[in-house]
């Protein structure tokens, strides 16, 4: 793999994550009936940092969960994953402002199997989407409320997003990859 | 995935792909016991189960793990079947797969038969029991009701309790068991053991060992399997082989009692323990294991059909 761009650091990224906090807090008017899940696994830890921004602006501690979809893939016959990770929403979905958090938006195939994952959990009043990286190539029709950084890429590359709590920094590149990524 | 097509003995899973299969029924059991206790992985296969023996517990079990994961089955008994117009087994299986089914989940009285009609097909097959021989789903549940409950297995002490010569499910525990670092000793007297066990830590009274055993695990007399009677009387087999009161109040502080069901009462277990185990935080596991069941299998049918 070659790099060929630093898209974010350390300092960048903690910018990005305050700024989208502020959006969403924007958006909903408060923290009031808002969720936070991350999706396994980046987005868990981008989740809590968001969650950990909102109670520094507005006082309140909003709840975290994270979801692994494994079991909603649509592409299961090809790619049967053993390292299944942990769903953990500890909360009911029910009438809440959900905000789904991933790490990278690309096809939107997650992003489809994470809105059936949580319907099943229950009916949410909104969910909203959350994404560092939105580096296109989309297969669906699916969008986020709130980007980090747009990042216009080619198929053949790769966006590799590290964070401190999962890869111990924080940066976001952009390489050169033999497949698609993620 | 895994590395064979079917299931049909404990030994057909290394100790990775056991921790694989306990480590997937973890996030089973979850959907287990959410609302909606479905997800949509299986969407589109088909799943024949076939038992030539009755059961309860394991077609169903095997049911609703099939429907949790959106897989369709379809149930085939052979008391209800054109086994009964003079079909052979073998005629019955190619009228099933020309319907295109994806998996076969068999049971039959003999045993090595789920083994021969898995050499004939070329769709995976699970072993949901064939005669005397093997039983692979219930060891596994086994298993992972004991990691559940102890949260470690190396070294804890089991003890196989009763009818061992006639039991499938008693076969399977002891080669799973050993294979995970348990400590396993059969209780049986000699009319219900093999000719030979001279490889096997014995004993002949549950006395012997119930006072020092983590796992007492109750085995089934197995009626329908004696061809001749095996033992004298249900006097002599309370003497030394039944868990009463007294026995049970004799056990370690930790220590748990499973059986695999469904349970003779008054004969290996009496009727006040079974009225016991209704009550909640008591250490017979009897219900745990069947919950752990459709994990469990659901656990497989992921794993099985994620290969083809």
């Amino acid at each position: 793999m070659i790099e060929k761009a630093y898209i974010l650091n350390e300092s960048d990224m903690d910018r990005v994550i305050k700024r989208i906090s502020h959006e969403i807090l924007e958006r909903n008017k408060g923290s009031e009936n808002l969720v936070i899940i991350g999706l396994q696994k980046r987005g868990v830890p981008l989740a809590h940092r968001i969650a950990a921004n909102i109670e520094q602006f507005e006082g309140n501690r909003v709840q975290t969960g994270k979801l692994d979809i494994t079991f909603y893939r649509d592409d299961y016959d090809r790619r049967i994953k053993s390292d299944i990770q942990k769903t953990d929403i500890p909360f009911d979905v029910r009438d809440k402002n959900v905000i789904l958090v991933d790490d990278v938006l690309f096809t939107g195939r997650s992003i489809r199997a994470a809105l059936d994952a949580i319907i099943d959990l229950g009916r949410p009043r909104t969910i909203q989407l959350v994404v560092l990286v939105d580096r296109g190539h989309r297969e669906l029709p699916i969008r986020a409320d709130y980007v980090g950084k747009n990042l216009p890429t080619s198929r053949n590359e790769q966006v590799s997003v590290k964070l401190r709590e999962t890869d111990a920094e924080d940066s976001v590149i952009l390489v050169e990859g033999m497949e698609d990524a993620k | 995935m895994l590395s064979k097509k079917s299931i049909l003995s404990v030994d057909d899973l290394d100790t990775g792909e056991i921790m694989q299969v306990l480590e997937s029924a973890d996030s089973f059991m979850d959907i287990s016991r959410r609302e909606i206790k479905k997800v949509p992985t299986l969407r589109g296969k088909t799943v024949a189960s076939l038992f030539f023996e009755p059961s309860t517990r394991t077609r169903i079990s095997f049911e609703i793990a099939a429907k949790r994961l959106s897989a369709d089955i379809v149930n085939f008994s052979a008391q209800a079947s054109s086994l009964l117009k003079g079909e052979t087994i073998m005629d019955t299986l190619r009228t099933i797969l020309s319907m295109q089914v994806d998996l076969l989940v068999i049971r039959h009285r003999d045993s090595g038969t789920v083994k021969l009609m898995d050499s004939v097909v070329n769709v995976p097959v699970i072993n949901a029991g064939d005669g005397k021989h093997q039983h692979p789903t219930q060891a596994l549940l086994d298993i992972y009701t004991i990691k559940n409950h102890f949260n470690r297995l190396e070294g804890l002490k089991v003890a196989l309790v009763g009818d061992y010569i006639n039991s499938r499910v008693a076969r399977s525990c002891q080669s799973l068991f050993e294979k995970m670092g348990l400590e396993v000793t059969i209780v049986a007297p000699a009319m219900l053991l093999p000719e030979d066990w001279s490889g096997f830590k014995v004993e002949h009274s549950i006395d012997r060992i119930i006072e020092d055993t983590d796992i007492l695990y109750m085995l089934r007399m197995q009626f329908e399997r004696q061809d001749r009677k095996l033992y004298p009387s249900v006097r002599e087999y309370n003497r030394y082989l039944s868990l009463d009161m007294k026995r049970l109040s004799r056990m370690k502080k930790d220590s748990v009692v499973m059986h695999p069901g469904p349970v003779n009462r008054g004969i290996e277990i009496y009727d006040e323990i079974m009225e016991l185990a209704k009550e909640k935080g008591n250490n017979i596991l009897i219900d745990e294991q069947v919950t752990a069941g459709v994990a469990v299998r659901m656990a497989l049918l992921y794993l099985v059909l994620g290969q083809s």
